[in-house]
């Protein structure tokens, strides 16, 4: 283990995390203002990467069509809130499981009719592709550093969004008290339409981003929304402070658990033994995690503070 | 005095409402149809009446806890995936030496070693989910399910994604359980089995307790019942029973992957317990049944057959209030 391969799969796992994040702060804004468990949102995930990939090829540019994705995701996330969603607020958390489960069907199967059943991967621009040097010798793709730093201006804004701003304050009275919301005259509908769309481009931000390092391929957001809800659960579900915290913390140990785990393992048994073992423990590193969290704190490390 | 008696008999007898007579129409039918389809000639149809009879086992145990107890478990399709490595990894030993503690092809075996298992798992997750409530005991059911889906994925030596085959089937004296007729009673005689069970649990006094604690869990703790406790025993039960339908499957597919026990295999099982009706015990067998005819039928038309499969789903979500199960019952009145 030498340092600089230590800080290269930190800043890795920095990268899953900022994801993470994108994904998990949809998850936890949706719950916390809607009461509403949406499983289909790895879905607007896979979306929003197939609009990258479909319009990066029209525009012939990976910016362009990222930034031409952003709207057409929220027009898949508008339509899906009004058709299914909408009826559903009002119903207990079986329904929603079970309706959003229907809608993760319906739209792998039509991505695959659109798109075809076989990935497809995200050309980037030259000077996106290349890598960097950064102190201490570390080099470093760039495109990654710019996840990073561009998930981190993300959370900056959506930080500045939910404590500044208008919306932000209709956002956080809805999440403690819904009705009183609506009594004041705020309508309550709207509110949540704006949000579900709001949920639906980060999600889909993920998923662009991601597409040029994996590629859009069907059933990549089924995958990756496991890990965000662990990460909701173990922040507290409702909390965006602690989805942020928790997504960095579960990239960082899953990403760290993958490439160190075996290492450590061979300090305390037999290089076999910990060749084998490693890959199963790291498989299930961040559920032990999680279990071991809700078993000192069940409502995650940062629950919400009302209800 | 007479009147008195004969009301009390009739009382004892159990009433043939419509919802009864289907049932019981049911299970006539899953006994002598497959039977004398395959004695047609025609094994197509024997296959889907076992996956039938097996995945009902896991739905009926599914709706012990998901219906009956308020415990929406999204995980439950693990067990199925631990009773069906159960019996895949001793024969696989067996077969390939190492781990001879385990190398078997004994049935007795096998099933006990699923059972044991899937109720020790079911143990560990209900202590850790059970603490917590609503949509945090959905997603962490759910995420212990995906975390043995990773286990079984990176498990190479049993064939990780590729999964792993299982070259024969358990040994049960007495049963030839390569014939599938023979394997297919025993299937059937275990679905009854545990039909008869989860009855028995459900309308005995601990089986109220969990009624109770779904309804109003301070009023039942408040009566003195430790509801965690409760709750912890339906929880092992119900990953028991699942496991036991687990290594039928196993042997029945004589193929086993992560896949099965995929989160999505999950919903397939809870979409078949809201579909039959969560609020009887058999409910789940007839949603199993609507399920596997589907499936089939949807499958037969198009590649594609997920998307009017999953649109069905929402509208039935949408529309249908207490499943298939609670038509009848109103169609019934």
């Amino acid at each position: 283990m030498d340092a600089s391969l230590v800080l290269i799969q930190f800043l890795n796992g920095m990268q899953l995390g900022v994801l993470l994040f994108l994904l998990a702060s949809g998850l936890t804004l949706t719950f916390g203002i809607m009461d509403f468990v949406n499983l289909a949102h790895g879905s607007l995930y896979m979306i929003g990467a197939f609009f990258c990939a479909s319009l990066t090829f029209w525009t012939g540019s990976f910016v362009w069509g990222l930034l031409l994705a952003i709207p057409c995701t929220a027009l898949v996330g508008l339509a899906v809130e009004l058709v299914v969603i909408r009826h559903l607020y009002a119903r207990d958390h079986l329904d929603h499981v079970l309706a959003t489960f229907g809608l993760i069907l319906c739209f792998d199967t039509l991505t695959q009719l659109v798109w075809g059943p076989e990935g497809i991967s995200v050309p980037l621009p030259s000077w996106l592709d290349g890598q960097v040097t950064l102190p201490g010798e570390i080099v470093f793709p760039t495109f990654r550093l710019v996840i990073i730093l561009g998930g981190l201006v993300v959370a900056g804004g959506l930080y500045w969004l939910v404590n500044h701003t208008r919306l932000g304050m209709l956002i956080r009275a809805g999440a403690s008290n819904r009705t009183m919301v609506g009594a004041l005259g705020i309508d309550i509908q709207t509110l949540f339409t704006a949000v579900f769309a709001l949920g639906a481009v980060l999600a889909g931000l993920a998923g662009m981003l991601i597409a040029p390092i994996t590629e859009a391929s069907i059933g990549m957001g089924n995958e990756i929304i496991i890990t965000a809800f662990v990460v909701i659960i173990v922040g507290g579900i409702g909390s965006m402070k602690g989805a942020f915290i928790a997504a960095l913390m579960i990239g960082l140990i899953d990403t760290m658990g993958r490439s160190f785990l075996d290492d450590v393992f061979k300090l305390v048994m037999s290089t076999e033994a910990a060749e084998t073992s490693a890959p199963a423990v790291s498989a299930m590193l961040i559920y032990i995690l999680m279990a071991v969290i809700l078993a000192i704190r069940p409502q995650g490390l940062f629950p919400p503070k009302v209800r | 005095m007479a009147e008195v008696s004969a009301t009390g008999l009739a009382g004892r007898l159990p009433k043939l409402s419509v919802t009864n007579m289907f049932m019981l129409a049911s299970l006539v039918a899953l006994a002598l149809v497959p039977v004398i389809i395959y004695a047609a000639g025609n094994a197509f149809w024997l296959d889907i009446a076992t996956r039938l009879v097996v995945l009902s086992m896991a739905a009926v145990s599914l709706n012990l806890i998901l219906g009956f107890g308020g415990m929406v478990s999204f995980g439950h399709a693990a067990y199925l995936g631990i009773g069906a490595y159960c019996v895949g990894i001793p024969t696989y030993h067996a077969l390939f030496g190492e781990f001879e503690i385990i190398a078997s092809n004994n049935g007795f075996f096998h099933i006990a070693l699923a059972v044991v298992i899937s109720a020790l798992f079911a143990l560990i997750v209900g202590a850790i989910c059970l603490r917590t409530k609503g949509v945090y005991f959905i997603m962490i059911t759910m995420a212990f399910g995906q975390m043995v889906f990773y286990l079984f994925v990176s498990l190479e030596q049993y064939g990780a994604d590729d999964g792993l085959v299982i070259t024969s089937r358990s040994e049960l004296p007495g049963i030839d359980t390569g014939n599938p007729l023979a394997f297919y009673f025993l299937c059937y005689a275990s679905l009854l089995a545990v039909l008869y069970l989860v009855h028995r649990i459900v309308n005995s006094r601990f089986g109220m307790v969990i009624q109770g604690a779904k309804g109003n869990e301070d009023r039942m703790r408040s009566l003195g019942y430790s509801t965690y406790v409760y709750r912890l025993a339906a929880f092992v039960i119900a990953g028991a029973i699942c496991g036991y339908a687990g290594a039928l499957l196993g042997n029945f597919t004589s193929f086993i992957s992560p896949e099965m026990m995929d989160w999505a295999a999950s919903g397939e099982l809870m979409f078949m317990v809201i579909l039959g009706g969560a609020s009887s015990v058999f409910g789940p067998v007839i949603g199993a049944a609507i399920f596997l005819l589907l499936e089939q039928l949807l499958s037969s038309f198009t590649v594609h057959w997920h998307l009017p499969f999953g649109i069905m789903l929402i509208l039935i979500v949408l529309f249908v209030k207490g499943g298939v199960s609670g038509l009848l019952d109103r169609l019934g009145r």
